[in-house]
């Protein structure tokens, strides 16, 4: 399966992966109208360092510890792809312990988990690739 | 401190509607133009800072920016232009040489422009090159006159070395210290998935660019800055760089914060010293010494590197070419008064040298004249803009041709000509490792390979219009071109037709 990998060589902290994101789970149509006068809540998020910058999202691992840890069975594992039906999730923070990249996050307007569920059809490669400048994010099988 | 005369020369331009405020201008300017500010909740721009490298604009998310030129304007006067008087008062207030960097700005003819291309039409069919074979590999290096057989027909001519090109195009010399460790690797892997070569430039060649040494043309300039034998050996040819379009005459001038330690290590000096290259190679004073010079470097190099003498396109170019085939190079390169550089002063880029096409003509006709144009490969550089600018270069007698500034536009600049400032936001002209990481060489190189694969597609169609199907054939086809506007004397020299004729 194609899957999201992050090449921290070449990021450049320039935070856009983190608007596309946004923008890509807005159901909007318009980046304006998805996120002016807004502040982002995007499921991908840019670690900055001194010499290295990393964009943070899931990784959808294979064998994902998250699923095994979720104590409502809010967390499932659809055609690859690590999903969260949020009408399960009682935000008991048990994956955000469990995950070892980090990935999921509280979303407190929602007062529950969200992360990323690859926002494109299978097979596309997510805007946060998509549109990182410099392939810092890479969609491949690997 | 004084009022300051010089006003902003560009505006940035901020659509309101669509800014989202997401500061990504704000990471990307290292020139600090743009800002967040709280109070306003909105981004504020310092127009006086901007270099209108466009990196803002290309990056905005919403395409909320644009950098216009300001029509805040000094008084109309046809003698005294706007950039007469503000050179003025940069020159006032700093007492300094101006510098400028990339080609000249200047508008001078350009030939190429004035020059159009033959297509067949009845009498001789042109060519397919779809369906027909075409020929765009080609040979640099001293041709033989006469080839030897033994009895069972095998060459026992002792045959000169030669480099040998895909598609008659290189990439010119850019010193690593000028351009980026990710330029170079770009170029390097480019050169060598296209079957062409790229060149050092006179900063030495990096350790991690041996691995592409047989597409490598390694320099040796007045500075001879991180020359040894183990990178003359690196190296497919060696270009000894006599002089620069860009700079005709006058050596050339890195500034220490561009001799970081990986910078120090490659050229062989201290870090952070200023990279000075003399303006003459101080062992070079006639045609003679350029001989030892030539012969010292294919002696220890056994006699199995071409080696290429580069010049700046000036006054009595021809005769300096005679002199120099004369002297034992295998390829002669002249580089044209538009050629790019990383650093000049300002009134010698835009003063000094010749066009590369009245250069070449006569450096070809010169050389066909006494009989020696087969001693020598001639490459021209200096502003080669398409592949049409190719396939009229080598009409005119090129070999092959040298691109540079092409090159780095492919890369992404943005001819915002401050390269000399060393913070190029395009991670090209700089040393500055946040920036230089704005360039990655997988997307840089392939760039590079398809620039040159759009133009060797075009240079065969160009080709096959013309009913001619190689380069060989090309090569000094003045037949093949017609001018236009153009006086007597400059087809003269040119040894062109006027169109119609
Ligand atoms: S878009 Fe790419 S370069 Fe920019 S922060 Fe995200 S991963 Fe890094
Ligand atoms: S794949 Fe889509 S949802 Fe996931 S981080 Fe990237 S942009 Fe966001
Ligand atoms: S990059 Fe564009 S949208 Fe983002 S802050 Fe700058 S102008 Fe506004
Ligand atoms: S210098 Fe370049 S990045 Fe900065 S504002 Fe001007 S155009 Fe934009
Ligand atoms: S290399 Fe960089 S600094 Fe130089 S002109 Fe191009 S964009 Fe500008």
């Amino acid at each position: 399966m194609k899957r999201v990998y992050v090449e921290e060589d070449w990021c450049l902290a320039c935070h856009l992966c983190e608007y596309w994101c946004a923008f890509s789970n807005s159901g909007k149509d318009n980046m304006v109208a998805a996120l002016k006068n807004k502040t982002i809540k995007p499921m991908i998020q840019v670690e900055e360092g001194d010499k290295i910058n990393f964009a943070v999202s899931c990784r959808h691992c294979e064998d994902p510890i998250c699923v095994k840890s979720c104590i409502s069975g809010a967390l499932s594992i659809e055609d690859g792809v690590i999903k969260i039906d949020k009408s399960k999730c009682v935000d008991c923070y048990t994956c955000i312990m469990a995950c070892p990249y980090g990935v999921l996050m509280p979303n407190e307007d929602e007062g529950i988990m969200q992360k990323c569920e690859l926002c494109t059809p299978r097979g596309t490669a997510p805007y946060c690739a998509a549109h990182c400048p410099n392939q810092a994010i890479i969609y491949e099988e690997r | 401190m004084s009022i300051n005369f010089l006003q902003p020369e560009y505006e940035v331009v901020r659509n309101m509607d669509r800014c989202i405020t997401c500061r990504v201008c704000e990471r990307q300017c290292a020139n600090e133009v743009h800002h967040y500010n709280a109070d306003l909740d909105r981004m504020v721009s310092d127009d006086s800072k901007c270099v209108d490298c466009q990196r803002c604009v290309t990056l905005c998310p919403t395409n909320a920016l644009k950098i216009v030129k300001t029509n805040n304007c000094f008084k109309e006067n046809a003698n005294w232009h706007t950039s007469d008087i503000t050179d003025i008062y940069r020159q006032a207030t700093t007492g300094g040489v101006l510098l400028g960097s990339m080609g000249t700005p200047k508008e001078y003819p350009v030939y190429w422009d004035k020059l159009l291309i033959n297509a067949s039409q009845v009498t001789n069919p042109s060519i397919d090159p779809l369906r027909e074979p075409m020929e765009t590999r080609t040979f640099l290096g001293k041709k033989d006159a006469t080839i030897h057989y033994d009895k069972d027909g095998n060459i026992i001519t002792k045959t000169t070395p030669q480099l040998e090109l895909s598609t008659p195009i290189m990439f010119s010399a850019m010193s690593y210290g000028s351009i980026s460790y990710n330029a170079h690797k770009s170029l390097a892997m480019a050169a060598t998935k296209l079957g062409i070569y790229y060149n050092t430039g006179e900063g030495g060649l990096h350790e991690d660019f041996y691995v592409y040494g047989p597409n490598t043309i390694v320099q040796v300039a007045s500075g001879r800055f991180g020359v040894h034998s183990d990178y003359l050996e690196a190296g497919a040819a060696i270009e000894i760089k006599m002089g620069q379009g860009a700079k005709p005459g006058i050596g050339g001038h890195l500034p220490g914060a561009k001799i970081t330690e990986a910078v120090s290590k490659t050229r062989m000096i201290p870090q952070g010293t200023d990279a000075i290259s003399p303006a003459p190679h101080h062992d070079i004073y006639s045609i003679e010494d350029l001989r030892q010079l030539v012969y010292m470097l294919k002696e220890s190099t056994n006699y199995k590197k071409p080696v290429i003498v580069k010049i700046a396109a000036v006054h009595n170019v021809g005769a300096i070419a005679s002199g120099i085939a004369r002297c034992g190079a295998d390829i002669i390169a002249i580089d044209g008064f538009r050629g790019g550089t990383g650093a000049a002063p300002a009134r010698i880029r835009d003063n000094v040298g010749i066009p590369i096409e009245l250069a070449l003509a006569s450096v070809d006709r010169r050389l066909r004249e006494e009989g020696i144009r087969n001693q020598v490969s001639l490459v021209v550089g200096g502003s080669i803009r398409s592949s049409a600018d190719v396939i009229k270069a080598i009409a005119l007698g090129a070999d092959a041709c040298y691109i540079a500034t092409s090159a780095l536009i492919a890369l992404g600049c943005h001819l915002c000509r401050t390269c000399h400032l060393g913070k190029c936001n395009w991670g090209i002209a700089t040393q500055v490792p946040e920036l230089v990481k704005r360039l990655n060489p997988a997307i840089g190189s392939e760039h590079l390979v398809n620039l040159v694969t759009a133009w060797t597609h075009e240079i065969k169609e160009m080709m096959g219009g013309m009913g001619i199907n190689s380069i060989e054939a090309l090569r000094g086809n003045r037949l093949m071109l017609r001018g236009v506007g153009l006086t007597e004397k400059e087809l003269e020299i040119l040894g062109v037709k006027h169109a119609g004729e």
